[in-house]
């Protein structure tokens, strides 16, 4: 492969799942035709020769880190794993897909302690925003069903995604403190934006041509 | 603490094995020969400076400072990178030299550990310094060896990304009266969250010719028309002032034939305030990370007492050891002499007579393990003094 045919190719590192289906209708919309029998798939390297791209399908909280690392030249990630991880990325666009947003949360009778505790899977954000807010709070870190903590006793309040609420009321929670909005969002690699400019600008612009909301560039 | 295990060292710290160091001390030498034609000269400074002076003035942040107390209980740091030594350096036992000063270096340079790979807490980059002379020539010199130093070390496909910090701060002061918005405008850009960027602007503003020009800074990515565009849209005086820079610098590069390899991006501004002008990061193809950044640094040398004008730039060797270069290693072809106790003195006689005609000699004594050791090597001759 000749230096100027790869500096055409894109990689794009996706999250498995719905995001990824989800920006797949985006780019159909936009003409970028990829295999229909992708969700089934255990693929991990997907190739679109007809269309110079490549994606690689990963875990949400490591897409910033192939991109990153610049062994993908662009991401498609939410909001909420760039802040905890806190890459050096370019964040391009706002895809205005997976919408939600990072709250507090606890029971409802639920008043501060001497010594409060959260419960979350995002130690980053959580320490920092209570930093921020003068607080000084112990996180613990949960991989997952982070509304069980306040039921069983393990900390008082959570900090989470919340996109309709379902699973909090259920679980008999409310949402206490409003974080930040979260929505999925386009990065590129420092390097890729630079020496691979017009391939990652004509990707953002695929994707611009058919985001929902409007946004100006 | 667990007791390390004898293989392990320090975090971030790496033995480089004689295979790596080979192809580090030949592009050193490539670089160092290049650098040299432009009448620059090296210049070592101490691992060890005090955080007070040299850290403070660093653009290193102080978090990603490697910090250790001396004797006397002073908070010294291992050198973050060269610009402050060298700023200190020409402030004092360099005072009485004349401007403009030319120098380069090639050293190790330390940050706070961090875990995680390709992050090393020690590092090696060759690095210039142009200082005492504020002209746009100077920029173009810098950016124009730049340039040499990547096509020398044969980097195949390269581009040099060119800024100029007072485009944004004009446009910024010209839209943007409250300083404390400024500055929130100023850390999305640091951090390239030209999302967050966007959305502050829309909060900020209702007014559609506003909103135009903030948002027209990050399409103004390309060549030589780029300038135009610009000088069209940002029409205060401090940001056209710097287009004009620009526009200067870009005539300079053309005189040297190297705007090839230049991409202007005027969103471009450092990673921190601490850059005064022009600014520039080197790229190559399938590098993750830029391979080189410098600038203009024209506050630096005041705070060491000798006020001067300055430009520079660092090249990661370690970011250029991992593109394949035109680089051929060629391994010299050793002379193993292998000797019985009778021929040892006619052995190291002829051993040194054959390093008088500047060839690589290794001598040992005769046995059955040396004589397997050294057949099994290709690039060794093997003479063998003695009777079986």
């Amino acid at each position: 492969m000749s230096s100027t045919d790869s500096l055409q190719k894109l990689t794009i590192a996706m999250p498995k799942g719905r995001i990824f289906e989800e920006s797949l209708v985006f780019l159909k919309q936009a003409g970028v035709v990829v295999e229909d029998d992708l969700k089934d798939s255990r693929k991990l390297i997907i190739p679109v020769p007809d269309f110079q791209l490549e994606f690689i399908l990963a875990k949400p909280a490591d897409v910033p880190t192939y991109v990153e690392y610049g062994v993908a030249d662009v991401g498609v990630v939410g909001k909420d794993v760039l802040l905890e991880e806190e890459r050096d990325v370019y964040e391009l666009l706002d895809l205005q897909i997976g919408r939600c947003r990072m709250m507090v949360a606890g029971l409802e009778e639920y008043q501060p302690s001497a010594n409060p505790r959260v419960a979350t899977k995002y130690p980053g954000i959580a320490s920092k925003y209570f930093r921020l807010k003068g607080q000084q709070v112990e996180v613990i870190k949960l991989n997952g069903s982070v509304e069980l903590a306040p039921l069983i006793g393990l900390a008082e309040r959570i900090v989470d995604i919340v996109s309709t609420g379902q699973t909090l009321k259920e679980n008999g929670l409310v949402e206490l403190e409003h974080i930040c909005d979260i929505t999925t969002r386009l990065i590129a690699n420092r390097s890729s934006y630079r020496m691979k400019s017009e391939a990652v600008e004509s990707i953002a612009q695929k994707f611009l041509q058919v985001i929902p909301a409007v946004e100006i560039l | 603490m667990v007791k390390p295990y004898v293989f392990e060292k320090p975090l971030g710290m790496r033995d480089i094995l004689p295979e790596l160091l080979r192809k580090q001390r030949f592009l050193e030498s490539v670089l160092r020969s290049c650098i040299n034609k432009w009448g620059y000269e090296e210049i070592a400074t101490p691992s060890l400076e005090y955080f007070d002076t040299v850290g403070a003035a660093s653009v290193t942040v102080t978090d990603h400072m490697f910090k250790l107390l001396d004797k006397q209980g002073h908070t010294v740091i291992l050198r973050p990178e060269l610009t402050a030594p060298i700023a200190r350096v020409v402030s004092s036992l360099y005072k009485d030299v004349p401007y403009p000063i030319r120098l380069f270096y090639q050293a190790n340079v330390f940050r706070a550990q961090e875990k995680e790979a390709g992050r090393n807490a020690e590092f090696f980059q060759t690095g210039v310094e142009l200082i005492g002379d504020a002209s746009v020539d100077a920029d173009a010199e810098a950016i124009a060896l730049a340039i040499s130093c990547l096509h020398e070390a044969g980097v195949p496909t390269f581009k040099i990304a060119v800024g100029h910090i007072d485009i944004v701060m004009g446009l910024l002061e010209e839209c943007v009266r409250e300083e404390e918005v400024r500055s929130q405008f100023c850390r999305f850009l640091h951090q390239s969250d030209y999302v967050g960027y966007r959305q502050l602007v829309m909060e900020y503003t209702d007014d559609a010719d506003v909103i135009d020009k903030l948002l027209a800074i990050l399409r103004l990515r390309g060549g030589r028309g780029k300038i135009d565009e610009a000088r069209q849209l940002i029409t205060n005086p401090k940001s056209q002032n710097a287009i004009d820079t620009v526009a200067s610098l870009w005539g300079a590069l053309e005189a040297y034939g190297v705007t090839e390899h230049v991409l202007l991006d005027f969103n471009l501004i450092g990673r921190f305030d601490y850059y005064t002008g022009i600014v520039f990061e080197g790229y190559a193809a399938d590098l993750g990370s830029p391979l080189l950044s410098g600038g203009r640094y024209d506050n630096l040398l005041e705070r060491f007492g000798r006020p001067a004008a300055a430009t520079g730039f660092a090249l990661e060797m370690d970011r250029l050891m991992t593109i394949p270069t035109s680089y051929h290693e060629v391994r010299t072809e050793q002379i193993v002499i292998l000797y019985k106790a009778e021929y040892r003195e006619e052995a190291l006689q002829l051993a040194q007579q054959k390093r008088k005609e500047q060839q690589v000699v290794v001598t040992g004594p005769w046995t059955d393990e040396t004589e397997k050791a050294f057949a099994s090597l290709d690039n060794s001759k093997l003479i063998r003094l003695g009777e079986t």
